[in-house]
């Protein structure tokens, strides 16, 4: 039910005096509600900010920690206040959504944080408002992302037993495991640097012969340049084979950007080695040799800065193509324009339009090289037009390929942060030292205790006092517990690693459902937590006595018994509410305050209500009322 | 004299203008598209940055209408010498009522969201319908909050026959004084839908008239087909289930 809605409950209720006149059947006695002070203020404190409500408010809720009996373990006598140990500043959101029925996150919380404190009153993150439901999932899914970094970077552990194809792969592809890698990858380095370099030497002219022009370096010192070029080839070439042998799929590895670059930077030498005496296709030859200057690409696995921009420019691949898109349409119009303006002017460079794509191209860019020039009037105002719209094109996409750059970027720098291996272990090596702190605790303690043991045995009582270390109150409580745990799991405490496994698991079984509710619930409001679907408990309660009072309006009961007259306005066989009317009737008088039962065909156990919140008291049920079929759980 | 003059005039404009049209009209008449553009372009941002305004067009301040219409119900007092309700109950009544809807008043399509709410699984909106007419006793389309308290009192702290006048005006649908067939056909199948489909057991089609038929045997004295206020109170008076549920109603609140 929606949050004021329940407010509105007794006009339902009163609503319903139009189905009284045309039943024929005798309603079912309604539970009376002596209660006038419903609408008492109830002070919630939390860490000591105290925050008053009604308890109205409270109940349009019954599924969450606030709403349903189980505040009852948060009473505290003294101060006839609610009292919760959680953080104030959450408690306000999730006050306000008692209040408004919307929850709202606020964007300062921390996300886990909030996520508890909601786990913990029992309300459910799906319903957050959707003015910050946006906001919720952005971060909880970046979140999750930060996690999943850092999970796949603690993977990073050395495995034992690799094989040496394995430890090769690995040295390949991270150039930090091992001095041979660090050797390998600078000395490849090296040599991609030297050959790029060469390339661009070899056109240089450099010295002249008296009677030609200048020819360059390449043709003067051929064998130099080719004895270089073929040790750079060696080395790539043995590279490549190495990184062939080692990847685990070969197929998968060929596929692979960076060995299709390899392949493309070394044939080149070998389709030259192959074909220097065929002077018909040297054409085709010097071609090839434009091709070695992807072996700058190589320099790829060694810069990281290369491969996110690469990585970017993949990802913002829609941005692009959206800028691509746009300015083919504006050059093809401007340059339409053009051609026709200059159409009339002599001796105008604009002979077509594909001639003009260049003008448009070069005006839209602000390059404007000046070989192409517009003379009429309508030539030069459209060609202004043209500068200012290429202006406009081109810088609207940029900010978010810009954006996306930062982001994959600054990702990057967050991974290589945490990869600085020395910071890791370092982290890693106090938290298992805090851990191992309170498990050798336990375990030695129970030396000790065994120890004691052996002594009370032995008798001898001078060691058993050396032995019999004080530990604290909790140590000692902690301790029974965990040997608690071993008893019921029938396995014992060990060493470390074996510790660690067995703790998470055993952390899972000390936690039994912590609070039976002690009121059931119907199954018409949907329950969140299972916890509180325990709808049975055993009926010889009536003796049971707890100071909790149980101040329910038990809306959710009334509403169940209007429920349940209008589906027995169908039957005309007696139903068993009104046997138990009678038994009621009866049972009443030993009660101070009337609880009454009411049944149902549809076998929903409905409590019997406690009408009096004002004064704590202890009433007894009346054991006639134990009829089967219907349970009752005293809400004292 | 002057008109031959004028008519010569005329006559070689004409004729400059078409020979120059047809040679150089691609250059000329890109010429004047673009000047037409930029002269558009400019007028555009000017009346943009507000310094020329074009003619009667109303702008955006229109749009602010007051689309809620506030409504306070009278005093405290005022309204408990109107009904039987306490100060307190008054209070916890308003709170629910202005939570909900905070203008004030209630429309049909959110009395029918509210009712619909505690019956999910039928169909309730025709009975919520008829609850709204006899809730909006000035018929303005709209529960106050007054209305509502009024009527809450009359069927919570009312007599008995308080009670079942107000249920009367509920069933008399054109409230012409009597109750036909016809309304009670309608009001029963509006409670009937209540229940929804999943019902024990099954419901049939002809259950509403059934119990249509039940209700006149039983309240229609003279046997005219219909209903009258004082034949409705008699015979409700008579019949001990219907005095007894009207007990119910004491506690709710």
């Amino acid at each position: 039910m929606a949050a004021g809605v329940a407010a509105w409950l007794p006009f339902a209720r009163a609503a319903a005096i139009g189905w009284m006149p045309v039943a024929n059947l005798p309603m079912p006695v309604a539970p009376t509600d002596k209660n006038k002070c419903q609408d008492e203020l109830i002070v919630l404190n939390v860490s000591g900010r105290r925050f008053q409500t009604w308890r109205n408010t409270l109940d349009r809720y019954p599924d969450t920690l606030l709403g349903s009996s189980e505040k009852e373990f948060f009473f505290n006598e003294e101060t006839r206040e609610y009292f919760f140990d959680r953080d104030p500043d959450v408690f306000r959101s999730i006050l306000n959504f008692y209040r408004t029925g919307k929850l709202h996150y606020p964007r300062y919380e921390c996300i886990t944080a909030y996520d508890e404190e909601l786990a913990f009153f029992g309300i459910i993150p799906e319903i957050i408002s959707d003015c910050c439901y946006e906001e919720y999932k952005d971060r909880k899914r970046e979140n999750a992302e930060r996690l999943m970094d850092d999970l796949e970077d603690s993977k990073d552990s050395k495995l034992p037993n690799m094989t040496f194809r394995e430890t090769m792969w690995r040295a390949f592809e991270n150039p930090h495991t091992s001095t041979m890698a660090l050797v390998f990858y600078y000395v490849t380095g090296f040599f991609i640097a030297i050959s790029v370099i060469t390339n661009v030497v070899e056109t240089v002219p450099c010295g002249s012969t008296p009677n030609q022009r200048d020819i360059p370096c390449g043709e003067r010192y051929t064998v130099a340049f080719f004895c270089m070029d073929t040790a750079c080839v060696m080395i790539f070439t043995v590279e490549y084979l190495m990184r062939l042998f080692a990847a685990p799929s070969r197929y998968r590895f060929m596929r692979s950007v960076m060995s299709i670059i390899d392949v493309v930077a070394i044939l080149p030498y070998y389709i030259g080695l192959v074909m220097t005496n065929n002077e018909d296709v040297s054409g085709a030859f010097v071609t090839l040799r434009v091709f070695r200057v992807f072996r700058i690409f190589k320099f790829s696995r060694h810069s990281q800065g290369l491969r996110i921009l690469g990585y970017t420019l993949k990802s913002c691949a829609s941005e692009l193509g959206f800028l691509l898109f746009s300015l083919t349409m504006a050059i093809i119009i401007f340059a339409t324009v053009m051609f026709y303006a200059e159409k009339g002017s002599a001796s105008s460079k604009f002979t077509s339009i594909p001639a003009s794509f260049w003008y448009t191209i070069v005006t839209m860019t602000t390059l404007g090289y000046g070989d192409m020039v517009p003379k009429t009037i309508a030539g030069k105002i459209f060609g202004s037009i043209c500068s200012l719209s290429g202006v406009l094109v081109i810088a609207l996409p940029v900010p978010v390929i810009v954006s996306n750059f930062s982001r994959i970027y600054h990702q990057n720098q967050r991974a290589d942060k945490r990869k600085a291996q020395k910071v890791q272990k370092a982290r890693l090596a106090r938290m298992r030292i805090s851990k191992t702190g309170s498990s050798n605790a336990f375990l030695h303690s129970k030396r000790n205790g065994m120890l004691n043991q052996a002594l009370e045995l032995t008798s001898s009582t001078g060691e058993k006092r050396h032995l019999n270390k004080t530990t604290s109150i909790i140590e000692s409580q902690h301790h029974h517990l965990l040997h608690c745990l071993e008893k019921t799991t029938n396995h014992e405490f060990v060493d470390e690693q074996l510790f660690e496994q067995s703790y998470l698991e055993s952390g899972l079984q000390t936690f039994p459902s912590r609070s039976p509710s002690l009121s059931s619930r119907e199954g018409i409001t949907g329950t969140c937590c299972s916890r509180r679907a325990k709808k049975s408990s055993p009926p010889p309660n009536a003796t049971h006595t707890h100071t909790l009072t149980h101040p329910h309006k038990h809306n959710l009961q009334e509403l169940s018994a209007i429920h349940i007259q209008c589906g027995e306005q169908q039957t005309l066989n007696t139903s068993r509410s009104s046997l138990n009317m009678m038994q009621d009737e009866s049972a009443s008088l030993n009660c101070k305050s009337s609880s009454q039962v009411t049944t149902a065909i549809i076998s929903i156990p409905t409590p019997p209500t406690n009408n009096s919140p004002c004064s704590p008291e202890t009433p007894t049920n009346p054991p006639s009322n134990s009829s089967a079929g219907v349970v009752k759980v005293s809400a004292l | 004299m002057l008109r031959l003059a004028l008519r010569k005039d005329l006559s070689r404009c004409v004729s400059v203008m078409l020979m120059f049209f047809r040679e150089e009209w691609e250059v000329e008449g890109l010429q004047t598209v673009g000047f037409l553009l930029i002269v558009c372009s400019s007028l555009k941002l000017l009346h943009f940055l507000g310094l020329i305004d074009f003619s009667a067009e109303d702008s955006i301040e229109d749009d602010f209408e007051l689309s809620t219409v506030c409504h306070r119900p009278e005093g405290l007092e005022k309204l408990q010498e109107q009904t039987k309700f306490t100060k307190k109950e008054l209070q916890v009544l308003y709170r629910g009522f202005k939570n909900e809807c905070p203008s004030g008043v209630v429309n049909e399509d959110t009395f029918k969201l509210i009712y619909s709410q505690f019956f999910p699984q039928g169909d309730s909106s025709t009975y919520a319908h008829f609850l709204f007419e006899a809730f909006d006793t000035n018929k303005n389309g709209s529960v106050s909050f007054e209305d509502f308290v009024i009527g809450l009192s009359i069927i919570l702290r009312g007599t008995i026959n308080d009670r079942l006048n107000w249920a009367f005006n509920l069933y008399d649908l054109n409230k012409d004084g009597c109750i036909t067939k016809e309304e009670m056909l309608d009001i029963m199948k509006s409670i009937y839908d209540m229940m929804g489909k999943y019902t024990y057991p099954c419901m049939q089609d002809d259950a509403p008239r059934e119990h249509v038929e039940n209700f006149f045997q039983k309240m229609d004295r003279n046997h005219d087909g219909v209903v009258t206020i004082d034949e409705f109170i008699e015979s409700c008076h008579k019949d001990e289930n219907i005095m007894q549920s009207m007990q119910l109603f004491d506690n709710v609140i």
